[in-house]
């Protein structure tokens, strides 16, 4: 037998013990399409529905005509009156509002005499991150308000600010999330599959049968990393699918490159799985392993938090996690175009990665037929 | 019966793969989340391109530089800076145009500052934003007061932060987390272990035995609820002395709340590896059932508030988010049990209804 037709039947083995059973090929594609139905919704840090607790003891127009805008704005859907600081701290504490605005006696009397006016906001520090962000909100509808007065004033202010938002250009986070989804669910399938194959063969006693086969440990290799390769790219695709056709993102770049760096990060991912394989005695532990490599590497892969928010040291030790670059490099190629040059920088890592841990699952396995 | 929670909990010890789950991992998972998970951002890269080498241009360009959130990076060709946003090495760039300092200074002309934020990552566009702003409005009250003619503003928003003052995500983001942990623990521990059994058939041998059902779900919660409390009070300890949360609750609202949650967890567990029985599929059914909805639907990062109804009917069943919230307002605004009555009233039913299930899957099974 040649070298291809061992491996072609090998990879057939593989692939069969992979789909014979019903369950295995629900949890192939179950968990992908849940997942890409539900995350896009729950993970966001955008701020919704919110309520906003109002304390209003001024009467002015001013006042009012704020109050409006807060309640016009769309971030707020709720606007709950209240008339006492005990009912202030009570919606806060309850978390029956996300922020409270409290308008002193005396503000519109201070707007008169052109003095500056200041209105309290209580922010409910348990959710710092989104308070901060609904606090903005009420800030921007301010600014808008107080540009309104001056020019019904008739003066003109002497600079303005124009923000614009390149490729993303109303800040949509299931476009942010989309294309992170492809990295990380595809994680998941490709790394659970290679490190539990070998394990579970080796509890079943075929891996011994296997090894005694003409065939050498690296065509072994072989024929454990193409099917995970295959399943990577089939839930990649579904998602890319989901993602252009369902949430409506634009596709800005190059298919070719986009698959181009996933072969290379799949294979980083394999190597990953190949050596948790090898070093593991049962199917516990190398699920467990699995685990105490994803978790972290998703977590730490900027989809999370950015990446550049962590300590200096940390984000230097986030090269050795191909999650991360590969987040990148989805996030790039879909939403930015990215360049060739761009992307070769970030699969050098990622092929690193993988002839490293290859080379490590080799040595492990080598030492264990001889 | 002893004899039997006694030989659990020996089982559980001698295991090294309880200990890694029970002990190793927790660790391992608060450290990235306290260090990895920061949603404030430390300082911004961005660019500016000025055309105008005017003296307004010059100044302004000046206190973006100063400001100590933000690293302020000159290019050569405004290509280039275009290129770096495409490349992520900048979150934004500010453009001055030529005639920005001629502008300024006339009067009834409005002077534009361009600035470009990068979309695809959206909390760090509202960040670069709102700080160029903050720079850019201090600038003009200075030169306004350089110039002896006051610019105020009509009306101030003074933020004031209760529960959190110095507003540090991390605050927030650890008793969270500890939510997360405390799930990997509960279910997936024991959905692995109890899985192993039934894999092995032991589980058929002790239902056989004259202990009774109850007697020997008892005995299997027990020892796990033991080490989960161990590893919860270890979380909380290390959350507070190494990672400096403030801890302003009691360990008695920490208890009961834990307990609670701990059955509830342990319910899950139980639940998938007496329906499961096979150790692959209940590991994958514990990480998308128990796992993700913890990290996703719990409200510790994502807030609920902002899904869906759909969604938001999805997180009521989801013993995470009760244990979230408590867990915020124990180390934050302390032991108050008006607050937190309501989580654990929840948290007491979705107890029963796991551990129920449970009990109902094992006489299934029996049967």
């Amino acid at each position: 037998m040649s070298f291809f037709s061992r491996i072609h039947s090998l990879v057939i083995k593989e692939f069969q013990s992979l789909f014979s059973t019903k369950s295995g090929r629900m949890l192939l594609v179950m968990p992908v399409l849940i997942q890409t139905a539900l995350f896009p919704f729950a993970a966001t840090l955008e701020v919704k529905n919110a309520s906003l607790a109002v304390y209003n003891e001024d009467h002015g127009r001013a006042s009012v005509e704020m109050m409006q805008r807060f309640a016009a704005s769309g971030a707020f859907t709720k606007i709950i009156p209240v008339w006492s600081a005990g009912e202030v701290e009570e919606a806060i504490g309850t978390r029956n509002a996300l922020l409270a605005v409290h308008i002193p006696a005396d503000f519109s009397r201070k707007i008169a005499s052109s003095e500056t006016s200041p209105v309290q906001v209580v922010l409910d520090g348990r959710r710092s991150n989104s308070s901060q962000i609904a606090f903005g909100y009420l800030q921007s509808v301010l600014e808008v308000y107080l540009k309104d007065r001056a020019s019904a004033a008739g003066q003109t202010l002497p600079s303005e600010i124009i923000t614009r938002n390149w490729f993303v250009p109303n800040l949509e986070y299931t476009h942010f999330i989309l294309p992170s989804l492809v990295a990380i669910i595809t994680t998941i399938g490709s790394l659970i599959v290679t490190a539990l194959s070998v394990a579970r063969e080796r509890e079943q006693g075929t891996f011994e049968q296997l090894l005694v086969t003409p065939l050498t440990p690296e065509m072994i290799m072989i024929g454990k990393a193409v099917p995970a390769i295959v399943v990577g790219f089939f839930q990649a695709t579904l998602i890319l699918i989901a993602a252009v056709l369902v949430y409506d993102i634009p596709f800005r770049g190059h298919l070719v490159l986009l698959y181009g760096a996933m072969f290379f990060y799949s294979l980083a991912l394999v190597g990953v799985g190949l050596f948790i394989s090898s070093v593991s005695k049962t199917q516990q532990q190398a699920f467990l392993g699995a685990f105490v490599f994803m978790v972290p590497a998703i977590l730490l892969s900027g989809y999370t938090a950015p990446v550049e928010n962590m300590p200096v040291w940390l984000q230097h030790l986030t090269w050795f996690n191909p999650v991360r670059h590969f987040v990148e490099i989805v996030k790039g190629v879909f939403l930015k175009d990215a360049s060739v040059g761009r992307v070769f920088s970030l699969v050098v890592p990622l092929l690193v990665i993988g002839l490293t841990n290859l080379s490590l699952a080799a040595l492990m396995f080598r030492r264990k037929t001889s | 019966m002893r004899a039997l929670c006694w030989k659990e909990t020996l089982q559980i010890f001698r295991d090294p793969s309880s200990i890694l789950i029970a002990f190793f991992m927790p660790m391992l998972m608060l450290f990235i989340f306290g260090y990895g998970i920061n949603l404030d951002s430390s300082r911004l890269r961005i660019g500016l391109w000025s055309e105008d080498g005017g003296i307004e241009a010059v100044d302004f360009s000046a206190a973006l530089a100063r400001s100590k959130w933000l690293e302020v990076h000159i290019f050569g060709s405004r290509a280039d800076m275009e290129q770096a946003l495409v490349n992520s090495q900048i979150r934004g760039f500010v453009v001055l145009q030529q005639d920005f300092s001629r502008k300024l200074s006339q009067r009834g002309e409005t002077a534009p500052v361009q600035m470009v934020a990068d979309g695809s990552e959206p909390n760090i566009a509202q960040f670069v934003k709102s700080t160029v702003n903050g720079v850019w409005q201090t600038w003009q009250m200075h030169r306004g007061v350089d110039r002896g003619k006051e610019m105020k503003q009509e009306i101030e928003l003074e933020p004031r932060y209760w529960f959190n003052s110095s507003a540090e995500s991390r605050n927030f983001i650890i008793p969270g987390s500890i939510t997360v942990i405390m799930t990997v623990i509960g279910a997936l521990l024991t959905s692995l272990v109890v899985a192993r059994e039934w894999e092995r058939g032991t589980m058929e041998a002790l239902l056989a035995s004259p202990v009774t059902r109850t007697e020997l779900l008892l005995c299997k919660i027990l020892p796990y609820y033991g080490l989960g409390m161990i590893s919860l009070m270890l979380c909380v300890a290390a959350a507070h002395w190494l990672l400096g949360v403030p801890f302003r609750g009691t360990l008695t609202g920490l208890w009961v709340v834990g307990t609670f949650f701990l059955l509830s967890v342990l319910g899950i567990g139980l639940a998938i590896s007496t329906g499961m029985r096979n150790q692959f599929n209940a590991a994958q059914a514990a990480l998308n059932a128990a796992f993700l909805p913890a990290v996703m639907l719990s409200g510790f990062i994502y807030e609920i508030s902002s899904m869906p109804p759909f969604l938001r009917g999805v997180t009521r069943i989801i013993p995470a988010r009760y244990f979230v919230s408590s867990m915020q307002t124990i180390f934050q605004a302390g032991t108050i049990w008006k607050l937190l009555w309501p989580d654990i009233l929840m948290l007491m039913g979705t107890t029963v209804v796991f551990l129920g299930l449970t009990a109902k899957l094992t006489r299934r099974r029996m049967e």
